[in-house]
């Protein structure tokens, strides 16, 4: 499968928030303000490429010639953890501009499922190291316009009239309902399906 | 506390069902909420499979939480609920391999369900084993009553049957309302669903 398409099919087609239902406690938690959405994304994007790779290189070097395939649900969720940790370390002894950023969102990620679920479907499909690594963007991006879009509809819901039973989550789940509605489009698209 | 305000056994068991249902109340456990219930049948499975790890994780983290120090109790709870993720993994390639095709990524993604690391950090943790598996029971069936809910109300639009079962006449058949079973469906069901909890005030506040 061409890279490309992959990539189309992971930012658009098979958007992982409003087509596949991953991460959604995210998807509301998080969209309430446009601020936070864009920090909460870039974090993301940030750790799906880390993980993606790390968690290849472990399931390719280690897990797979030593037969121990059953250990992958464990070993790429505490990997997952462990990594997101590290990095918050990092970023707050070396890079203090970023980690102010995004730093308060990265506690937040571990148990974001888009991250695990991007390394166990590369698992699944079978990338090779530089598919994985575009799948995790495509799906990172993806991640990034679903919740920003999703932000600045929620900001402008705040001020409409809505009726009392609709107020709050019902609205937006109706929201997500409409633009999940508009990504349906996006089906077929080059000929990736859904 | 004294012994007559203590929550009895059986508000253990009805909390989760109704007044603090995990999905429809507390909003957590979304994902395989929304992507799993295109049918009854389908729905009833995640959440068969998502029941079995939810009450046996609440039964062996109350069963070693006093060993367990408090600074490293995330780590230790999520290496218990991913043996028993990997568990229902295998179990259902092997026995179910129709169903695990249909739940995909969902079934490994259980490792991840905020219900079940949520119960363990707020009631297991700090409950007996009786009790922690009340607990989970009874969340458990709340989440199930909601997936085959949702299910059945999605099935029934976007095929005219309820758990494969005819309940529409033939000319609906021939062109229901596929739009139920697409993405948009599933959050249009579940915000008429939490609009009807806010309007009736099932929920606990």
């Amino acid at each position: 499968m061409n890279i490309s398409k992959i990539f189309i099919g992971a930012f658009l087609v098979n958007n992982i928030l409003l087509m596949r239902f991953i991460a959604l406690c995210s998807f509301f938690g998080v969209s309430t303000s446009l601020d936070t959405s864009v920090g909460m994304s870039a974090a993301v994007v940030f750790v799906t490429m880390l993980a993606a790779w790390v968690c290849w290189v472990l399931w390719h070097a280690l897990l797979l010639p030593l037969g121990l395939e059953f250990l992958r649900t464990a070993v790429f969720i505490l990997v997952i953890a462990g990594l997101v940790q590290f990095v918050e370390m990092f970023l707050k002894k070396y890079m203090r501009g970023l980690y102010s950023a995004m730093g308060i969102y990265l506690p937040l990620i571990t148990t974001n499922c888009a991250i695990l679920a991007v390394t166990f479907l590369n698992v699944d499909y079978g990338y090779n190291l530089l598919q994985a690594t575009i799948y995790a963007l495509g799906v990172g991006g993806g991640y990034a316009l679903a919740i920003i879009l999703f932000a600045a509809v929620r900001e402008r819901l705040e001020d409409s009239p809505i009726s009392p039973s609709f107020k709050g989550y019902p609205i937006a789940f109706v929201g997500a309902s409409l633009m999940s509605l508009a990504f349906l489009g996006f089906a077929n698209l080059f000929g990736i399906t859904l | 506390m004294s012994p007559q305000q203590k929550p009895s056994r059986w508000s253990y068991l009805t909390n989760g069902i109704i007044r603090e249902n995990p999905v429809l109340i507390l909003m957590i456990g979304l994902c395989p909420t929304l992507a799993t219930t295109t049918s009854a049948r389908d729905g009833l499975g995640m959440a068969a499979a998502a029941s079995f790890v939810l009450i046996l994780s609440n039964v062996v983290i109350s069963l070693v939480r006093k060993f367990v120090q408090p600074s490293i109790r995330i780590p230790i709870f999520i290496i218990i609920i991913s043996t028993f993720v990997t568990l229902i993994d295998y179990a259902l390639q092997a026995y179910q391999p129709s169903l695990y095709k249909v739940l995909g990524v969902f079934v490994p993604l259980i490792v991840v369900n905020c219900i079940i690391l949520g119960r363990a950090e707020a009631f297991a943790y700090g409950h007996g084993i009786f009790d922690s598996f009340l607990d989970g029971l009874g969340n458990s069936l709340g989440f199930t009553v909601l997936l085959v809910t949702l299910g059945s109300i999605r099935e029934f639009f976007a095929a005219g049957t309820i758990f494969g079962a005819t309940l529409t006449p033939a000319w609906y058949r021939a062109a229901p309302m596929l739009f139920f079973i697409f993405p948009p469906g599933a959050f249009l069901t579940i915000a008429i669903l939490k609009a009807l909890v806010i309007k009736f005030k099932l929920g606990k506040g």
